[in-house]
């Protein structure tokens, strides 16, 4: 057997060939078995990303559809709660340049935003609860309602079907406990630099 | 000697402890408002215990713990709270926060301390209790509540307890003032504290070689205890938690672990003094030693301060030269942060207020680019790179920031100070990990958000399948109920046909419910006509009889229409099945022969259109008949709608006349169409459940329908006004009657040989039966 392969050369090369294809093709096999991911990694992975407002500003009904929708090969750029950064990490993610916010599905808000309710005016219609995607406010018919902060994401759905225009959407406050310094201004920036003020004259000039 | 480590990096800043060390420790007057923030500690905000307006005294309880993570904050004098509210707070950011404020009375009145002599002897769990009710949290700096790090929940014993007197700070000297003031008790809550944590092995004090009184008093104080007294070299930040541990050690505390984690706790000296007191003297943590220096200030010193008192109070008293101070920093220069007022209060960490002159700490000088020199990297006591940090800190890439290990800068400054290039690098990192914080926070959040959002969908889908669920399971019900009455043995034999008609019930119900609407609605509307016509006859004035004729007007339109529609009811055709329905209905319901009746005539109803329009001249002759009988009696009153109704007669006339043209001009096609009905009783004889006798009407006469549902409706009253025995009696009569007929047509259906004749026999059984119950029924009720 050796001896016939020694003499021709060419089956021989054939054979070492045929058996690596076959031992790989098995090891790649039981691979695709063994290791199997379920699901759609990429789906989670870009549902992760996304802020989880579920506001449907997208489009989508919610974050995760709209994650699909990427998936999919949709733009990356129409979650306005997520803003540039999302869209930098989604391309980041993605591997694609990031564009920049697109306008038609509203503008990125400088400040989050929670949803009140004044109660005294609420007429417990309900209708705030079940245009609610998170479950974040509490009231039962004809009983006052009231929004649990902590839940609401501030996604607005609950303004437009309150008959008695009760929901106010507002700021959320800052605390000292959620207070973080700010970053300093980069050196090139600063008015009081001296040195780079050489670089301000030079791009003036 | 014990052996000691050194750590990597470090610096050596200008000391300048000596300026405050001059003069001996002193107190200060009494100020006229103390301010409590209720979060001056790390966790929840304490929960306030008293109201405005409530005189308190001095280590009276005014916040209680809110949770674990937090501390009691109690009075430091008497007065009355005069607010609860917002004030700028000690804080980075000079944030206003919610604050208790006590007005001072001056009498400086306290409660009555439960001092304890053999407070050793009390166990472990009371001994943390009672660190906590002192409101007792770390005095260093950070704030953290004691009797938590008590309590360390790590499986790791705790082998090495540290008490750290390093002050590795410039400028500040309260440790050591406290520690050479207070020698004897630094080692009492040394002792006390070890104790607490299960007596490790080693007790050590450690005190940088730059207070040599405080070193030598502790030594003295310690003698004959086993509590090692450590000096080693000064090096800023020595004072680390985890420098100091790796000093003293020579472990190091891993990347994102806590140092009970290694079997090792740190506590501050001053942290010590204040568990002692609380638990010798029953004393909570209501004043500290603050270190009060710059030369801004014309006394620089030590003071022995009550918690709550306002920054500006002590700057007064030491003389404060505004114009002087190039800023007021409240910690130390490395560490501690800008104050943009003096309107705030001493809280449980603020161990120096610093008001340095401008020669003494100039304003940063501007910063200029990294050079790269790579002095930053040898500075920095956690071993970090800190030159890379900032360049991911000012891309804000985050990821890579955390894969340089940003969690492990300790935020000492070291790197700042020696950068030549003036940068501000520890803004960098505590702006990144602030962002860092509140990423994590915002991922919480989302995720929370995603599950509540999943949650939700997950139930509305549940309910929509619960109810769909519901659905199905009633259709399958009547699906189900209708099968058992097609399979009820008495109606065996032809299934498809029961199985029809089983279907046809309901449809034939709302048939006949309508039919009965619309007659009530005629009803009712000819009521209200006479209702009007009454009342226009009653009237006298001449407008109001105006009125009274439009109103009866469109009443009397109302019940044209209404009258028009249960024609046109009457005149649809009702499906075959229907009909049948409604037939078999009534035969189940034999012994209702009003309904009975009332089915046959509408089955003659739904007949071809020359008989419907027979149907309807009859029913207009009928109306007619009504009509006239009006125009009769308002004749007799001389009424004034003599001609009205007059008009109503003549149209009346006028459309039975077109109907019997149009019915002869049907005439020819129907002789066509003839047939059909006369073949109708044979179609339906196959059927038990429809006697033949029953269901063969009289096709020839198809005007009988309306005048069979006249006789009905009157039997139907009647009978109603009938008492039960009487009704049998007719009841018995009516089905003779019907025998003999039955029987008859038996006989002619024998001479004929017809197909039929079961039928009709058992058409003749049948009612025989039901004659021979109803006599029964009559006897018994006789
Ligand atoms: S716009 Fe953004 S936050 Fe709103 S549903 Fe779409 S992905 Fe979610
Ligand atoms: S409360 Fe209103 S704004 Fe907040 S999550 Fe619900 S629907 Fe959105
Ligand atoms: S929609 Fe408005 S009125 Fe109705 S329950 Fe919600 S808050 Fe109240
Ligand atoms: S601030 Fe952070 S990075 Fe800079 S020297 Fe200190 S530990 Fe190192």
């Amino acid at each position: 057997m050796i001896q016939f392969l020694l003499d021709n050369p060419f089956l021989s090369a054939l054979v070492a060939l045929v058996s690596l294809a076959v031992t790989f093709g098995a090891v790649l096999g039981y691979a695709a078995v063994q290791f199997k991911v379920e699901g759609d990694p990429i789906v989670e992975q870009l549902d992760a990303l996304l802020p989880q407002t579920q506001c449907g500003q997208c489009g989508y009904p919610g974050c995760r559809p709209y994650a699909q929708a990427i998936a999919d090969g949709d733009a990356i750029n129409k979650c306005p709660p997520g803003g540039q950064a999302t869209i930098n990490t989604i391309a980041d993610l993605l591997d694609v340049e990031a564009p920049t916010l697109d306008e038609e599905h509203g503008e990125e808000s400088e400040v989050k935003k929670v949803a009140y309710i004044r109660e005294d005016e609420c007429i417990g219609c309900t209708k705030c609860i079940q245009a609610c995607p998170v479950d974040a406010i509490l009231g039962a018919a004809k009983q006052m309602h009231t929004v649990i902060a902590s839940e609401c994401t501030g996604c607005d759905l609950c303004v437009e079907p309150c008959p008695v225009d009760c929901i106010d959407m507002l700021p959320v406050e800052s605390t000292v406990s959620d207070w973080k310094w700010h970053k300093p201004e980069p050196y090139y920036q600063r008015a009081s630099n001296i040195i780079a003020s050489d670089k301000t004259s030079g791009a003036a000039a | 000697m014990t052996k000691i480590w050194t750590i990597p990096g470090g610096v050596h800043p200008e000391e300048r402890k000596e300026q405050s060390l001059q003069l001996p420790l002193a107190e200060i007057a009494l100020p006229k408002e103390l301010v409590f923030p209720l979060s001056q500690h790390i966790g929840a905000p304490a929960d306030p215990v008293v109201k405005v307006g409530e005189r308190v005294l001095g280590g009276q309880l005014i916040a209680a713990a809110h949770g674990i993570f937090s501390a009691a904050i109690h009075a430091s004098t008497s007065g009355t709270v005069s607010a609860i509210e917002e004030r700028p707070l000690p804080h980075p950011s000079s944030m206003p926060g919610e604050c208790i404020v006590i007005e001072a009375d001056g009498e400086d009145e306290h409660i009555a301390y439960q001092a304890c002599e053999d407070y050793m002897q009390l166990s472990k769990a009371e001994m943390v209790k009672r660190v906590r009710a002192a409101g007792i949290t770390g005095l260093g700096g950070a704030s953290f509540p004691t009797a938590v790090k008590l309590n360390p929940k790590s499986n790791q014993p705790v082998d090495t307890f540290i008490l750290n007197g390093t002050e590795c700070e410039p400028y500040i000297t309260a440790d050591d003032m406290l520690m050479q003031t207070r020698a004897a008790d630094v080692v009492l809550g040394a002792e006390l504290l070890a104790h607490i944590l299960g007596d490790p092995e080693r007790v050590v004090i450690g005190i940088e070689d730059n207070k040599p009184k405080a070193i030598a008093a502790v030594t003295e104080a310690a003698k004959g205890k086993a509590i090692e007294v450590v000096s080693f070299p000064t090096k800023y930040p020595s004072g680390g938690e985890k420098q100091l541990i790796q000093i003293l050690t020579g472990r190091e505390v891993p990347s994102r672990k806590l140092p009970a984690d290694i079997g090792v706790v740190v506590q501050n000296v001053g942290t010590a003094v204040a568990a002692y007191e609380a638990l010798r003297f029953g004393k909570p943590l209501i004043q500290r030693i603050t270190t009060v220096v710059g030369e801004a200030l014309d006394t620089q010193r030590n003071i022995l301060v009550r918690l709550g008192t306002p920054v500006a109070h002590i700057l007064a008293e030491h003389g404060f030269q505004a114009k002087r101070a190039s800023r007021l920093v409240m910690g130390g220069p490395m560490m501690g942060f800008a104050l943009d007022t003096p309107d705030v209060p001493v809280v449980k960490s603020t161990n120096c207020i610093l008001a340095p002159s401008k020669t003494e700490l100039p304003p940063a000088a501007p910063a200029q680019a990294c050079i790269r020199c790579g002095m930053c990297a040898e500075a920095c006591p956690a071993s970090l790179l800190p030159q890379q940090l900032y360049w991911y800190a000012q891309a804000e890439d985050f990821d890579r920031l955390k894969a340089h290990n940003i969690g492990d800068c300790i935020e000492c400054g070291a790197c700042s100070f020696v950068c030549p290039s003036n940068i501000p690098l520890v803004q960098y990192y505590r702006a990144a990990k602030g962002t860092l914080r509140q990423m994590d926070i915002e991922r919480q959040k989302s995720d929370r958000s995603r599950q509540r959002f999943e949650f939700r969908q997950e139930r509305i889908a549940r309910a929509e399948a619960e109810k769909e669920a519901k659905r199905l399971a009633r259709k399958k019900a009547a699906e189900k109920a209708r099968q058992q009455q097609a399979d009820k043995p008495g109606a065996a034999k032809a299934d498809v046909v029961s199985a029809a008609l089983a279907s046809a019930k309901p449809k034939a119900i709302s048939a006949e419910d309508e039919l009965a609407k619309l007659q009530r609605a005629v009803a009712s509307a000819q009521n209200r006509l006479e209702k009007l016509q009454q009342k226009h006859d009653e009237s006298e004035d001449a407008a109001q009889r105006d009125k009274f004729s439009a109103q009866l007007k469109q009443a009397a339109l109302r019940l044209q229409e209404a009258q028009a529609k249960l024609d046109a009811r009457q005149a649809i055709p009702a499906p075959a099945e229907a009909v049948a329905g409604v037939a078999a209905s009534a035969t189940t319901d034999a012994n209702d022969p009003v309904a009975a009746a009332i089915a046959r005539a509408q089955a003659k109803m739904s007949m071809p259109p020359a008989e419907k329009l027979q149907a309807n001249i009859d029913s207009l002759q009928q109306r007619l008949a009504k009509a006239e009988a009006k125009l009769a009696a308002a004749r007799a009153n001389d009424g004034d709608t003599v001609a009205a109704l007059q008009a109503g007669v003549d149209k009346m006339n006028e459309k039975i006349a077109a109907a019997k043209q149009e019915l002869a001009a049907l005439a020819a096609p129907t002789a066509a169409t003839k047939p059909e009905p006369a073949a109708r009783p044979t179609a339906a004889a196959p059927s038990p459940a429809v006697p033949p006798v029953k269901a063969a009407p009289k096709p020839e006469k198809p005007d009988a329908a309306s005048v069979a549902i006249a006789k009905a409706q009157q039997r139907a009253a009647a009978l109603a006004s009938m008492a039960p025995r009487d009704k049998l009696h007719q009841q018995v009569k009516s089905l003779e009657g019907r025998l003999e007929k039955a029987l008859e047509r038996l006989a002619k259906a024998e001479a004929d040989n017809d197909d039929n004749l079961d039928a009709f026999r058992t058409g003749v059984e049948k009612t025989r039966a039901r004659l021979q119950q109803a006599r029964a029924e009559l006897e018994s009720e006789q």
